[in-house]
């Protein structure tokens, strides 16, 4: 049962400094935090106070709606500081760390049935990492998704190499693998990159269907591989997980202990040795980039260049992230910038030069290129998104909130990401993932 | 370029909240961001953007324009010469010519743009939204498809009727149904048909300047339409002198070049195909809807030939298509993103029948031998009736899906 798919609308975006292959370690953070927003639209509700001693695995605070589904602490320290937003909206739990960590222990050794399982990895804290389509947000425990999908590569630009993160990883990513597979009346399935040899650690897997995806970005975005595997129907709900969150599932399976230490790739332009560091989740920016970066404006995202989130060198790592990139922020103003030639900015359309170069790699900026205007150009979207799904329109509908053309144009089967590049190559310069979430939220809401 | 930053920097603050002129800070926007791309930056999302603005898009249009508008001048100068019966060699007072067709063609642009500018900006600066790069297009297309001939008062009454009317209205660029430049030209068509249609309106004249003896100034489609029956339009075409071409590929010789009476950027196929190797280089214009133009304009021609009921239909088909403003339409009308269809397959469905109706309203039309501005217009309005249908078809694939997932 395991496809071969070929993906042929898309594109790559060559980025200079992608991570060498080579592990450091990066110094260990003091300073951790959990940022509720990482998780969309949870409402959290506090269970610890400024100042209180946690473990790693102690729980921090639960969904407010889901009580069982806990977010725990990455390691052992003291609560410093409870960020709160607008609204008192808590933006951030800060943790200062000890240094000699200490673990809360679970009892792993009954994992017989489903319940038991799914027990276990929202009492640890661990269940976060499961997401579920539709609507992209933490997995409804109470819903039974019909399939599970692992992207096992990263297609976005400088994404991080997991056959090189999970190499060796074979014992805790099949007890990981193993754990998913219980919770699903379908398959789960595993996609490599078709037309190059995977890491052992995913070609030995076992419980899985194999399945390839080739050509360009985004044919490694969970949405897409969903879309040509197992689409996405009325009432129906797809669980991803990212690879490294898998082995992590399964490490703690084996061993009882909350360990959320990970391997991260440090990549872009303006990061004076690109490569892979191993860190923990939520740590502080400082810990992985101090020392490590160009002099200059620059811009820090936690995750790729397409879809994270913009980070300040006091903030932290995203729950989600498995790399932190670092471009040049473009704030400047360029003197007549659409008539120049601007050999050294790319562009999908062949307006620029950049598609006669096509090994060249770009040290892209934050500059938008261009300002807001109304939808002129047409097809743009449907080239780099290779889904069988009208994304003008289904963006048009969610501006008009017309929930009812938003179900059947497929609002279920899509998430921002799947559109990252859609809004990159916007020549009106719309904020496509963002006017996609609300359609997200809007259909969450009214449709459930 | 400093100082013209500091210029802006130093205007800046009157423009600004509590400014003198705040009320016109879009109209002093539209001009920064011509002379600098802003430093805008990215929030979430997408931190890295496309170099690709509209500013570039409209802009590629214009160059892919320039042929068509210079051999626009050349041949306004050449049309002229020929009536009065001087240099009637191609080359023969070249420069004449150049000067001749300046002088009656740029007033035209200037007008068009002075007036469809002025009521984009007037409009941005009422309604406080930025004013929008569309019209650099719509005011170099709206001279092309006029006749040189025509008093500069009525291209300002069209230009406004045209932004007001064909855009505006409908809630400005990227709103519109109608392609603004073709509006422009509709609307003198039926508001002044005289100065639009019959033979001499091509032909720039001058007062107390008598035409030569034997002198036409007839367009091909109007000798096409008007030759006697059981004639081959070949062997009976002559140009605007008078004079036979004497064979079909005289004749289509004539119009690949273009030196024949016509509106001012429609009878070089030449030059208009200078320009849709640039569209299609850039993959500004799209290639979808001019192949299946071709395609639509190339069949009709294909049936007429076929049913051969009078000399306007048995005109080869390659001749057909050089003729009038079929190729103009098809590389820069048709192709207008906002007024024509969105989807790909659309795309094929919409620049096919244009093509397709065209060529047989061209053929069929009583009043007048042309039909591909009607044509156009009328698929206009028909694309977001295709593209319903082809984004209905996606929904109903879906709810299959759906009902064979739940049976």
């Amino acid at each position: 049962m395991s496809k071969n798919v070929k993906i042929r609308r898309g594109a790559d975006i060559k980025l200079q400094g992608a991570a060498e292959r080579v592990k450091a370690e990066a110094p260990f953070p003091s300073a951790f935090a959990i940022k509720p927003t990482d998780f969309h639209g949870l409402t959290p509700k506090m269970v610890v106070k400024e100042g209180a001693e946690v473990k790693a695995g102690s729980v921090l605070f639960y969904d407010k709606y889901n009580e069982h589904v806990k977010f725990t602490s990455p390691v052992s320290g003291e609560v410093a500081e409870i960020v709160r937003g607008a609204k008192r909206r808590i933006m951030e739990v800060r943790i200062v760390a000890d240094q000699n960590q200490s673990y809360e222990s679970f009892d792993v050794s009954d994992q017989s049935s489903e319940e038991k399982v799914k027990a276990l990895l929202m009492s640890s804290g661990l269940w976060a990492m499961i997401k579920q389509r539709p609507y992209d947000i933490v997995a409804d425990p109470k819903r039974k998704p019909k399939a599970i999908v692992i992207s096992a590569f990263d297609s976005a630009p400088l994404g991080a190499d997991y056959d090189f993160i999970l190499h060796g990883q074979n014992e805790a990513f099949q007890k990981g693998i193993d754990a998913l597979a219980q919770m699903t009346s379908g398959k789960v399935h595993l996609n490599t990159r078709g037309g190059s040899t995977a890491d052992a650690v995913f070609t030995n897997a076992k419980n899985v269907v194999h399945n390839t995806f080739s050509g360009p970005h985004p044919s490694g975005t969970p949405g897409v591989q969903i879309h040509h595997l197992d689409p996405i129907n009325k009432g129906e709900v797809v669980w991803t997980v990212s690879p490294q969150h898998v082995a992590m599932i399964g490490r703690f399976l084996l061993t009882g202990k909350v360990d959320m230490s990970k391997t991260i790739a440090l990549a872009g332009s303006e990061v004076e040795k690109p490569r892979y560091l191993s860190t923990w989740i939520g740590a502080s920016i400082k810990s992985i980039v101090e020392g490590q970066i160009k002099d200059g404006k620059n811009r820090i995202i936690s995750g790729n260049v397409l879809t994270g989130d913009k980070v300040d060198l006091d903030g932290y790592l995203g729950y989600y992230s498995d790399v932190v990139t670092v471009i040049p922020e473009g704030d400047e103003a360029q003197f007549m910038g659409w008539l120049a030639p601007n050999l050294h900015k790319y562009s999908l359309s062949r307006a620029y030069f950049s598609w006669l170069m096509p090994k060249k790699r770009y040290k892209l900026n934050t500059n938008m290129n261009g300002e807001d205007r109304a939808y002129v150009v047409s097809g743009q979207y449907e080239d780099v998104l290779p889904m069988d799904v009208y994304p003008v329109q289904l963006i048009k509908s969610i501006m008009t909130n017309d929930i009812d053309k938003m179900e059947k144009l497929g609002i279920y089967e899509v998430a921002p990401e799947d559109f990252a590049l859609c809004e990159y190559a916007c020549t009106s310069k719309m904020e496509v993932q963002k006017i996609l979430r609300e359609g997200l939220d809007l259909a969450q809401k009214e449709l459930g | 370029m400093q100082f013209l930053r500091n210029f802006f920097d130093n205007l800046r603050p009157n423009f600004e909240e509590g400014g003198k002129f705040e009320k016109y800070y879009k109209a002093f926007e539209a001009m920064e961001t011509f002379a600098f791309t802003p430093p805008h930056t990215t929030h979430n999302g997408a931190h890295i953007r496309d170099a690709i603005d509209l500013k570039r898009t409209m802009f590629f249009v214009i160059i892919a324009l320039i042929p068509s508008l210079l051999f626009g001048i050349w041949n306004t100068g050449h049309q002229y010469y020929l009536s009065i019966g001087q240099y009637p060699e191609l080359m023969d007072g070249f420069m004449d010519k150049i000067i001749f067709g300046a002088i009656r063609v740029l007033p035209i642009v200037v007008v068009s743009y002075a007036v469809g500018l002025g009521i984009e900006f007037g409009i941005a600066v009422a309604k406080n939204h930025s004013v929008n790069e569309g019209y650099l297009v719509s005011g170099m297309l709206i001279p092309l498809v006029l006749p040189s001939e025509i008093p500069l008062w009525m291209v300002a009454v069209a230009t406004a009727f045209a932004v007001l009317i064909g855009k505006e209205v409908f809630g400005g660029t990227g709103m519109n149904i109608l392609n603004p430049a073709l509006t422009a030209r509709a609307f003198l068509f039926f508001a002044y048909p005289t100065k639009m249609s019959g033979n001499m309106v091509w032909i720039p004249q001058e007062s107390g300047m008598a035409s030569v003896d034997g002198y036409t100034g007839e367009t091909l489609l109007s000798q096409a339409y008007n030759a006697p029956a059981g004639s081959q339009f070949g062997s009976v075409a002559y140009d605007a002198a008078g004079v036979q071409y004497g064979s079909l590929a005289d004749t289509m010789w004539a119009s690949f070049w273009g030196w024949i009476p016509g509106s001012i950027g429609e009878t070089s196929v030449f030059a208009i195909l200078l320009g849709a190797a640039f569209l299609l280089y850039t993959g500004i214009g799209s290639w979808r809807i001019m192949l299946s133009f071709l395609i639509g304009g190339l069949g009709m021609s294909m049936i007429f030939n076929a049913w051969g009921a009078n000399p306007f239909m048995s005109v080869h088909p390659l001749q057909q298509l050089m003729m009038g403003s079929f190729m103009f339409g098809m590389v820069f009308m048709a192709t207008d993103p906002v007024s024509a269809a969105q989807t790909n397959t659309g795309k094929w469905i919409y620049g096919f029948f244009a093509g397709f109706l065209g060529i047989m309203i061209r053929v069929f039309n009583p009043a007048y031998p042309e039909g591909i501005m009607m044509a156009i217009l009328f698929m206009n309005v028909m694309a977001p009736l295709i593209d319903h249908y082809v984004v209905e078809a996606n929904i109903n694939r879906r709810l299959k899906r759906a009902k064979a997932v739940a049976s």
